[in-house]
């Protein structure tokens, strides 16, 4: 001891720090990124890191060149910026289409607005969106999974997508999902982007993250509540139109979206019932634009227009303060 | 077993009790000792006593400043050297007693025997009397002079006296120890307590980390034959013995902004301060010292010493074989709310309950990240406020807003920056805008009173 250290109490910290929580995240994504690489094979491997890879690098290259400041990629967000970029894409993707959906993620949705924490949309969902509307021919030619050494890839549309032709051909919902087996679409054995094949290993994620006290369930929990009602109601209203509860659960990317991207800290609100509300805003207008908008499927849209008013949630749902009315 | 804690926030700090099993020991009377009169909230005490004259242990050696003020007694016996400013432990000079030791000479009304008084007297005022003339304070870290708070403003009324053994902040077993050790005085302390507001029900509030403390005070109170008061376990929380939020615990009951613990109807004391309140009424015996943990990974021999108050750090560290070569910080009480010691040479005062070691590894803030708004220092805020909002504000010198949002309301626990990922001093920051908030509302209140009496006239 040579000289005594004074600072403001407290003295101790948690060792819980930004990089141990997306250190965890990461981790719980691993179930659904094995999943993925094993029912798509070596190609979806190439996603995975052609995104992880751009989206770190792309990161890295900004702080230095552009911004002159200290390189922020050790804190790993851009990791799982890469990860959940690549795991809503088709697996067909080619890779120069995943770059431009990494610089719009980072360079654009994240790094314009000041890095991690000042965002207001989902990085990886806005590259995932930018490419939607640009390359709709690569981000809507789905392949049936092919297993890990799988060689012909055979096209077709999502369960989703398929629904939604069959519904414009004049066929019933029945009879159109009648073709999946929900058995199935548990354990990912139809055509979508990789993220949407597994939903046990998504949900193993989610389960993980909330025993490390990394999220709370509230958010995702909600958005699962809304959608179960709202296609409930439709759904016994009229079979024929309106897909059920259970189908629309398991497909078109909800679990991902529920578990991994509308429950990012940085795009979603902080407290308990700010979070309700915004759950029940997701799966509602998630369940709005699958019956009623022009896109098979909606999630992706109603958590970036939920995370544009995560700014107004805040301010209007506080938690209860100490002794005060 | 049903467990206690208070309703909103808090935190899982480690509680490294390393010095569990470390029984209270006395310390050696340092060769001199530097008595503070800053020593409690509320005026400084004004010394009665003159350089060259000589003091017992026990004799009254600086009066109250005023109502909020204390007796100071001296805790050796010898010659008052110097009454002179002197560097506290932040190095902030502050008036003292010096007081050269020879021998240790009690004054004689002073009962030394270790036989348990149980007789309590009848009159509540006799014993608020005695706890004034003993210079008790709050020894939980606020060392609010205790009569103060037994005697509520007309029109409050005290329904339950809580005994804080919680001892919430980690490495802190000084008030274990006292509750194993003297549970029994402790316990008459509570009584005599009870006694002085009126009769009314005890509660001791004690964390479940410490099994023994809970059953040993359970048969103290059942062999002593207390009806009105009993044992409550309390859940593992920090900072379950922050006044407001012990209250919440045991009485569901919030106090408000701005308002005393005795608005609910509660008066809570540490369970040194009962201890303090026992030999005050029943042994005449002023606090001249006080149990201290002295503790810390590093440190080569965790104790719990009887210190005299006055007692240089250095003299402290020194007994137990000096400042580790590893420590980086010494902090006077516990990791969460003590005091970073830039003073070795200060005196212990009433209120100092630990000296703590600390190494670098163990104490260094990380560099600052961006906010990545997850919410943790809301979840773990014990007021309920929004420390990253409260943050951005004080930053931003915004006190009006700082005031809408309840920054006056923080108690300085350190649960938000304890949990923050990205290392934001969000407390530092807070502090600068509850002062600035605290000013104001003193500032307005002060107007009001100017106003209503200009009005009078």
């Amino acid at each position: 001891m040579s000289k005594l250290l004074v600072s403001p109490s407290p003295h101790i910290h948690s060792k819980v720090s930004t990089k141990s929580l997306m250190l965890d995240v990461v981790i719980a994504l691993i179930p659904a990124v094995i999943c993925s690489v094993v029912f798509y094979g070596w190609q979806e491997l190439l996603v995975l890191g052609v995104s992880v890879a751009s989206c770190v690098l792309l990161e890295w290259a900004i702080t230095k060149y552009m911004l002159k400041q200290p390189s922020t990629i050790g804190d790993w967000s851009a990791v799982i910026t890469g990860i959940l970029l690549a795991l809503n894409v088709p697996y067909t993707t080619p890779w120069w289409v995943i770059f431009i959906g990494a610089v719009v993620a980072i360079g654009v949705a994240k790094m314009t607005f000041g890095g991690l924490g000042q965002n207001i949309w989902n990085p990886a969902l806005v590259g995932r969106v930018f490419l939607l509307v640009s390359f709709p021919t690569y981000m809507t030619t789905w392949s049936q999974p092919q297993g890990l050494f799988g060689v012909d890839a055979v096209s077709g549309p999502t369960p989703l997508g398929a629904i939604q032709e069959g519904l414009l051909q004049g066929a019933s919902v029945q009879d159109l999902t009648a073709a999946y087996n929900y058995k199935d679409l548990l354990f990912a054995n139809l055509g979508g982007s990789a993220g949407e094949v597994c939903a046990l290993a998504l949900l193993a994620g989610f389960v993980y993250l909330c025993c490390r006290k990394v999220i709370k369930p509230w958010i995702t929990l909600s958005i699962f509540a809304t959608v179960a009602l709202t296609s409930c109601i439709f759904w016994s209203v009229d079979p024929t139109r309106f897909t059920d509860p259970v189908f629309n659960l398991l497909t078109g990317g909800l679990i991902l979206g529920a578990c991994f991207m509308a429950t990012d800290y940085v795009t979603s609100p902080m407290s308990l019932w700010g979070g309700v509300v915004f759950g029940v805003g997701i799966g509602f207008l998630t369940m709005m634009i699958r019956y009623f908008g022009s896109y098979p499927e909606g999630v992706s849209f109603a958590i970036l227009i939920m995370n544009s008013v995560v700014p107004l949630l805040n301010m209007w749902f506080k938690q209860k303060k100490f002794g005060r009315k | 077993m049903s467990k206690h804690t208070f309703s909103i926030g808090g935190v899982h700090p480690h509680d490294s009790k390393i010095s569990r099993e470390c029984a209270i020991q006395p310390l050696p009377i340092a060769p001199t000792v530097y008595i503070s009169v800053a020593q409690h909230i509320g005026a400084p005490s004004v010394p009665c006593v003159a350089v060259g004259d000589k003091v017992k242990v026990g004799q009254v050696i600086a009066q109250p400043g005023g109502f909020v003020g204390a007796f100071i007694h001296s805790s050796v016996s010898g010659t008052v050297k110097s009454i002179a400013p002197r560097a506290d432990l932040a190095g902030r000079p502050s008036t003292h007693i010096e007081i050269a030791v020879e021998g240790d000479e009690w004054l004689e009304d002073i009962d030394r025997s270790e036989t348990l008084v149980t007789v309590i007297p009848e009159d509540p005022k006799a014993i608020i009397e005695k706890i004034r003339l003993g210079g008790v304070v709050g020894l939980g870290g606020a060392t609010f002079p205790t009569h103060v708070k037994l005697s509520p403003p007309p029109g409050s009324k005290c329904e339950r006296v809580i005994i804080n053994g919680c001892e919430c902040e980690p490495y802190l077993t000084s008030d274990f120890r006292t509750l194993l050790e003297k549970g029994e005085q402790v316990v008459v302390g509570a009584a005599l307590l009870q006694k002085a507001m009126g009769g009314v029900p005890c509660t001791i509030a004690i964390e479940e980390n410490k099994p023994e403390a809970i059953a040993h005070i359970r048969e103290v109170i059942a062999k002593l034959g207390y009806k009105d008061m009993d044992v409550m376990v309390m859940k593992m929380m920090y900072p379950q013995g922050g006044e407001k939020q012990l209250i919440d615990a045991v009485m569901h009951r919030q106090v408000g902004s701005g308002a005393l613990p005795i608005s609910v109807g509660a008066v809570v004391q540490n369970v040194a301060t009962a201890l303090a309140v026992y030999d005050a009424v029943q042994k005449n015996k002023p606090i001249i010292d006080n149990s201290v943990t002295v503790t810390g990974e590093c440190f080569p021999q965790q104790a719990n010493l009887l210190v005299r108050v006055g007692t240089p750090l250095q003299y402290i560290i020194d007994f137990l074989g000096g400042v580790p070569e590893d420590a980086a910080k010494v902090i006077s009480g516990g990791p969460m709310m003590g005091r970073a010691v830039a003073n070795l040479q200060a005196a212990t005062v009433k209120g100092t309950g630990a000296l703590l070691f600390l190494t670098e590894k163990q104490t260094r803030r990380a560099p600052e990240s961006n906010c990545i708004r997850c919410g943790k220092c809301a979840d773990a805020c014990p007021m309920g406020l929004e420390p990253f909002l409260l943050n951005k504000l004080s930053k931003a010198k915004d006190w009006d807003a700082c005031e809408a949002n309840a920054a006056q309301d923080c108690i300085e626990c350190g649960c938000c920056l304890y949990s923050c990922p990205a290392q934001i001093p969000l407390l530092d920051n807070i502090r600068v805008g509850k002062g600035a908030v605290l000013g104001a509302i003193r500032a307005r209140a002060a107007a009001a009173k100017a106003a209503a009496e200009a009005a009078k006239k």
